[in-house]
């Protein structure tokens, strides 16, 4: 359960303050699945960021699952990140010199796990997103949609409770993009908290609901069935 | 985080990228060899002199005529008394530290055996002399022990002067002409080589008084003391000294401790060899800074692989582990690298120049080293702490 109350997130570039957050609050409670919109610099990703621990809010307060975010100190949030919270990029950054089933274990290297139980785990993980066959490829031996799958096998592999994707399908042609979403879709089914930041409304429309952002404030909560709202939104640059 | 787990990490982005690494572990591997060479080359220098003197024998003090400062006045006590064989009786009478003396005269002459002739130095001195320089005899004997006064026709040959004059004929007990005189072959010494400038292999060895007499000189060249233990040298300096003040009724003679001017140059020596490692720890420090630049230019390229690993919730200290363990391999790596290079060389130096017992002190060997590895972990440091101050989210928001 994420529950942010009354969030600011100011930036000082140069001279100049840059509010990126301005009064945030929200609820996503355990299991939703919600889309984040809005257009460029509208604040999306930093309160992706923010949820996922790898940000502090200025003003404000971040509950996550019961605990308040502001008052822990870096090594438990260290311990959050790892095992609370999983992220897709969309440019998947996977560890180029890693192969497929490498870059899954990573997660696994550094917080401890014997060996066996890596191998183990990562199979399992690699197989969830149908590409057993790909383990001891590279990244570079693998297309846009299996890097991401790779990414997201990553990103999961550790039990998180929330899922965090950052333009997961933004750099996918539609066919493997809709694969990912596909396995976004099931894991989220399966009890995981998703929360994805898009441009693409199609994306969105995967969602439970839709917050849409503009100059860091949320402007609207809509259901993802209200297309046409969204539509709207985004076509008058977020100006209702 | 294993330790095995991290460090097969670091090992496999250090693989990564080969030359690079390869590079720098050169840079480590010369500083190392160059410590490890230059030292064995110093401590080559030193023990080649420590050698040279402990091989002339031990304990000894020489006696030698005439006082070395400066008189002040010149014509009265400015030459010497003779330094006679009765001296030496004395010295070897009256020094209860004493274990042997060997009185000492010097010259060359031609010596002649049918048509062939050779000129050599000639040694004349007593029985004592064999043990106090520790010579070996290969064939025949030494000169006998006896009445030092008692000039006999023997003599004792070198290796070479023997192999000169005789050919394979065997020398010993063959008349050969010393000079105008007739004298017979007691012996021959085995192989001795070059001693503080003399071939012992190229000498004639003859009772002392023969040698004075055909010299036609009154005073001995030498006297050789050698005491029992290292503790007696200065007890018999002193005692050598009033002896011979005594008989002399003025100070005209040098006493000098063998283990005195051997002490100096091996100190100098030693110096000579820190000297010289610290030069070659210069070039460790630069490779140090080799390291470095490769660590900086790492970080900078795997900015976001640093962002992924926050994201992934890697600790700050698991990051700074990696990147110092990276900077720790390729010191370490290089080092190894650079002491077997090192050993090669001293190996090669040894085959190329065998008279100079080249061979690295163990301290220089045990420094190299762990100076290589400190080297890599310094240098390492700021690259790490740099990796662990990157901003997680600017470094994931690049391409």
């Amino acid at each position: 359960m994420i529950r942010l109350d009354n969030i600011h997130r100011t930036f000082q570039v140069g001279t100049q303050e840059v509010r990126a957050l301005v009064d945030v609050t929200e609820e996503i409670a355990a299991g939703e699945h919600v889309a984040i919109m809005g257009p460029s610099g509208s604040g999306k990703s930093t309160l992706l960021n923010l949820i996922g621990c790898l940000d502090k809010p200025t003003l404000g307060s971040y509950s996550l699952n019961g605990r308040e975010i502001a008052t822990l100190s870096e090594s438990e949030l260290t311990a959050i990140r790892r095992h609370e919270i999983g992220f897709v990029f969309q440019f998947f950054h996977l560890v180029p010199r890693l192969t497929a089933v490498g870059n899954i274990e990573l997660p696994m290297v550094f917080a401890g796990i014997p060996r066996r139980e890596r191998r183990q785990r990562a199979s399992q993980a690699l197989d969830a997103v149908g590409l057993s066959d790909r383990a001891e490829h590279r990244p570079d031996q693998l297309s846009g949609g299996e890097r991401q799958r790779v990414a997201l096998a990553r990103s999961t592999v550790m039990n998180p409770t929330i899922l965090l994707a950052d333009e997961p399908t933004g750099n996918l042609d539609s066919k493997s993009g809709g694969v990912v979403l596909d396995l976004l879709g099931q894991m989220n089914a399966a009890g995981l908290t998703l929360i994805v930041v898009t441009h693409d409304p199609i994306v969105a429309q995967r969602a439970d609901r839709v917050l849409l952002l503009q100059d860091g404030r949320i402007r609207k909560r809509v259901k993802s069935s209200a297309i046409a709202e969204i539509l709207q939104f985004l076509a008058d640059g977020g100006d209702t | 985080m294993t330790p095995m787990s991290l460090l097969k990490y670091s090992l496999a982005s250090l693989s990564g990228n080969r030359l690079r690494t390869g590079l720098s572990l050169v840079g480590v591997m010369i500083g190392v060899a160059a410590v490890l060479v230059l030292t064995a080359l110093g401590e080559g220098a030193r023990r080649y002199v420590t050698d040279q003197f402990s091989s002339l024998g031990t304990n000894l003090l020489v006696v030698l005529p005439g006082k070395t400062e400066t008189s002040g006045l010149v014509g009265f006590g400015g030459i010497p008394n003779d330094l006679t064989l009765l001296d030496a009786q004395a010295v070897a009478r009256g020094t209860r530290a004493a274990e042997r003396v060997a009185p000492l005269s010097m010259g060359t002459e031609e010596i002649e055996y049918r048509a062939r002739r050779r000129q050599v130095a000639i040694i004349g001195t007593t029985a004592e002399y064999q043990p106090a320089r520790q010579l070996v005899v290969e064939k025949g004997e030494f000169l006998p022990a006896g009445d030092w006064t008692r000039g006999s026709p023997v003599v004792v040959l070198g290796q070479k002067a023997a192999a000169e004059l005789f050919g394979a004929e065997s020398p010993v007990g063959k008349v050969i002409r010393v000079g105008e005189w007739r004298i017979r072959v007691i012996g021959v010494l085995a192989r001795q080589g070059v001693k503080m400038g003399l071939d012992f292999d190229d000498i004639a060895i003859i009772p002392v008084a023969t040698g004075m007499q055909m010299f036609n000189r009154s005073s001995l060249f030498r006297i050789l003391v050698q005491t029992y233990a290292h503790a007696d040298l200065e007890e018999a300096k002193k005692t050598v000294r009033s002896i011979l003040t005594e008989r002399h009724e003025e100070e005209d003679i040098t006493v000098i401790t063998q283990d005195a001017v051997l002490a100096t140059f091996s100190s100098i020596l030693r110096v000579l060899t820190l000297a010289l490692a610290a030069i070659a720890a210069v070039s460790l420090s630069v490779a140090g800074i080799g390291i470095m630049n490769v660590m900086l230019v790492s970080v900078s390229e795997r900015t976001r692989e640093i962002g992924l690993l926050k994201a992934l919730g890697v600790a700050r200290g698991q990051i700074l582990a990696v990147f110092l363990a990276e900077a720790g391999l390729i010191s370490t790596i290089g080092g190894l690298l650079g002491l077997s290079l090192g050993w090669a060389l001293v190996q090669i130096l040894l085959q190329v120049f065998p008279a100079l017992p080249a061979r690295s002190p163990t301290w220089a060997v045990v420094a190299a080293f762990v100076t290589s590895v400190a080297v890599g972990l310094v240098f390492g440091i700021l690259p790490a702490r740099r990796a662990t101050k990157l901003d997680p989210i600017e470094a994931l928001s690049r391409r």
